[in-house]
């Protein structure tokens, strides 16, 4: 069986890439079971999707322990423990990194003897800035070696269908794009085997002993701990107030605002909280001015 | 045979569509959302016909299903976790206005504290309330097993609301292979509904919901429905025989799993299920006589085929992927209460409790279950029950708790 996974962060299109391939290896034949995995996150915030294919009946189910391939969209995902890319790693693990730094590079940083790939996933023209998804889903396909450019054509066709014309045809091109060019990698991933009954490392259960009622029960003891969340890492895009435009109404935007992450000084011109702004741009729709823009997260023109 | 990669909120969604739900109260709630917008969308695009009508909550959704369903028409309707029980008052209600109609739920862990992945403890408060339970393994069996309890729910013999159920995540976001059959073929199963008498409108005014005082009425009302729920055990068979015969896909009440030879079965309900027959087959591999018993038919209990399954076995590992505090295991106690007395039952039930909120359940760890209910059978005494639970766990556990004692301790200076 193929066991792989796909980190990224919400908006890259982890969930769409983990479909392209599952619907590929359906194509080709396989029994398929893909799955996205979120919690209450949303973009940008770390996610992770993941497609089993086998020539039989999928009885597996739930997270992948011990992944043949996993496929990274955000190079800032690997050293994030919460993210868990390198989780169940193992020597015959193949990596891809989309990254613009070497595999020599990421190999000694990860201290990794495994196969290591990088690529350069750029999002297909007209498509959101951050979707790496199709390209990925097409390097995957490649490097288990199964799956038939027709086969992945037709995947993507299915699973985008919704997008229509030029995001479509676009989309095709760097998923067509990223399977070229990992055609000397060919077939680089194989098979896991299962998990062998007749020797295993029994679980080291624990019987949990029964604590004090204080200690048991869910509840956070400090104030505003929400704050040490840096939610602002989630952004993809980045609201940006023109302070010649802005008529100092000192409402709107902030009122607003649903995180509360727009802040009116004493001269009543509003400053945005960039370690806590998710970028969901309402501010920017709601400015009766105008004043405020929306510039891509990864933008060169960043003030 | 043409199958599509769906996730089992499609499913159900597909389920309704099939059987030509006419109206579709709903509310949103995660993982359940999936299966209302699908619908949404299909009756937007004028590729069904039906009313989906969003009410202000689950109380209100559940009872505008019962009451819609007293009007004669075929209804669906879907929830979860704390949306079920925001609706429960209705829940116990609505089976006495004896109208069929099909909700899905989609398993999440109740709160407190607060998880959107998925245990039985949600579908599991509404065990006693007259609702029928089918639960379902795969998403092709959640489409099925929708079509299946809607010939269920309206035989005239039962006319009790259906409940189906399905893991959140594990299937409700999951895409699997299934067949979604054609609706012609579907309308030779489950024909348009007949209501028979069920047919409020205005002009015949009906009072649902009534009162009865002196418990001797209220006991035949309540004992009925019972009956009716016992009756269905009948019916299910009946139903699933003709559904196999048409479609080619076998549901019984109790799904066994190279059990018949078997000294040591797997016993459980849900999508972990089928990581129970991998680790059946990895057993069987390494020469242990392992098999599993599932029961799809929850309510009404299948209480006579569940001995015929489990006749002559050594042991059982009942697996629980629920808990009732100060007690254990739910599906344990049933299971005891079905076999006790009875010649030829296994004497080893070894209740394990796993998969609270999600959490996976490792093949290493079905196959310890294996190893300590053989053990328990040798030694013949049953082990104490085991939540699964490593040490590892409880390390991180400990972290964190480290972390609020110093934040505590900080606040009170």
């Amino acid at each position: 069986m193929y066991r792989i996974r796909f980190h990224g962060r919400g908006g890259q299109g982890m969930k769409t890439a983990s479909r392209i391939l599952g619907s590929a290896f359906f194509q080709q034949g396989y029994e398929v079971q893909d799955a996205p995995r979120y919690g209450a996150e949303r973009r940008g915030a770390p996610v992770f999707a993941y497609v089993r294919a086998a020539r039989r009946t999928i009885q597996e189910r739930g997270i992948i322990l011990e992944p043949d391939l996993v496929i990274v969209a955000d190079d800032s995902l690997v050293p994030m423990p919460a993210a868990g890319v390198l989780q169940g790693v193992t020597p015959r693990t193949v990596l891809l990194i989309s990254s613009g730094e070497t595999p020599e590079t990421w190999r000694h940083r990860l201290n990794i003897a495994g196969p290591l790939l990088t690529l350069q996933a750029e999002a297909a023209a007209g498509a959101e800035q951050h979707f790496v998804g199709t390209a990925l889903a097409g390097a995957a396909a490649r490097l288990v070696g199964v799956i038939t450019l027709l086969a992945l054509e037709q995947a993507v066709q299915l699973e985008l269908a919704g997008l229509g014309g030029e995001t479509l045809s676009s989309n095709l091109d760097q998923a067509l794009a990223a399977y070229e060019l990992m055609a000397p990698q060919a077939g680089l991933v194989s098979e896991g085997e299962a998990l062998a009954a007749a020797a295993y490392q029994r679980p080291d259960w624990v019987e949990l002993p029964l604590d004090e009622a204080d200690a048991a029960a869910a509840a956070i003891h400090a104030g505003a701990t929400s704050v040490e969340v840096r939610t602002g890492l989630w952004r993809t895009l980045r609201p940006v107030i023109d302070y010649q435009r802005c008529n100092r109404c000192w409402w709107v935007c902030s009122e607003f605002c649903p995180d509360s992450a727009i802040r009116v000084n004493a001269e009543h011109f509003p400053e945005i909280d960039y370690d806590h702004c998710k970028g969901c741009l309402i501010c920017v729709a709601q400015c009766p001015a105008h004043a405020i823009s929306a510039i891509p997260e990864s933008s060169e023109a960043q003030p | 045979m043409t199958r599509t990669l769906i996730t089992g909120n499609a499913a159900a969604a597909w389920g309704a569509r099939l059987a030509g739900a006419e109206y579709v109260p709903a509310f949103p709630i995660t993982p359940q959302t999936e299966i209302i917008e699908t619908l949404a969308g299909w009756i937007d695009a004028g590729e069904m016909e039906c009313r989906l009508v969003t009410l202000e909550s689950e109380h209100s959704m559940i009872t505008a299903a019962g009451a819609a369903a007293s009007t004669g028409v075929r209804v669906f309707s879907a929830t979860s976790s704390q949306g079920l029980l925001y609706g429960m008052e209705m829940v116990y209600a609505v089976p006495g206005y004896r109208a069929p109609f099909v909700l899905v739920n989609v398993s999440r862990g109740v709160q407190t504290p607060v998880t959107l992945e998925p245990d039985h403890n949600d579908v599991l408060a509404a065990r006693d309330s007259g609702f029928l339970q089918l639960h379902c393994a795969t998403c092709q069996e959640v489409l099925d097993s929708t079509l299946i309890a809607y010939r269920l729910a309206e035989d005239h013999r039962v006319r009790l609301p259906a409940l189906v159920n399905l893991d959140g995540f594990y299937l409700s976001f999951t895409r699997e292979p299934v067949e979604i059959p054609d609706r012609a073929a579907v309308e030779g199963f489950l024909p348009p509904y007949d209501p028979e008498t069920t047919r409020f409108h205005a002009g015949e005014p009906v009072s649902q919901g009534v009162v009865v005082l002196g418990g001797a009425y209220y006991s035949y009302f309540r004992y009925e429905q019972h009956l009716a729920a016992q009756r269905a055990l009948e019916v299910y068979d009946e139903v699933a025989a003709e559904f196999a015969q048409q479609f080619g896909r076998s549901y019984d009440a109790v799904e066994t799993y190279r059990s018949e030879d078997a000294e040591i079965v797997f016993f459980m309900i849900g999508s972990f299920s089928t990581k129970a027959k991998d680790a059946v087959d990895r057993l069987r591999e390494a020469g242990q006589a392992v098999g599993l018993v599932r029961p799809r038919l929850l309510r009404p209990y299948p209480a006579e085929a569940l001995r015929r399954a489990l006749d002559g076995k050594k042991g059982v590992a009942v697996i629980d992927q629920n808990l009732s505090m100060g007690m254990g295991g739910v599906l344990h106690g049933e299971l005891a209460g079905a076999l006790y007395g009875r010649a030829g039952m296994p004497s080893v039930l070894a209740s394990f409790i796993g998969g609270l909120g999600g959490r996976d359940i490792a093949a290493e760890e079905f196959y310890e279950m294996a190893a300590v209910t053989r053990r328990a059978c040798r030694e013949g005494s049953t082990p104490p029950p085991r939540l699964l639970y490593t040490a590892d766990e409880l390390r991180q556990m400990r972290k964190l708790q480290a972390v609020a004692h110093a934040e505590r301790m900080e606040g009170k200076q």
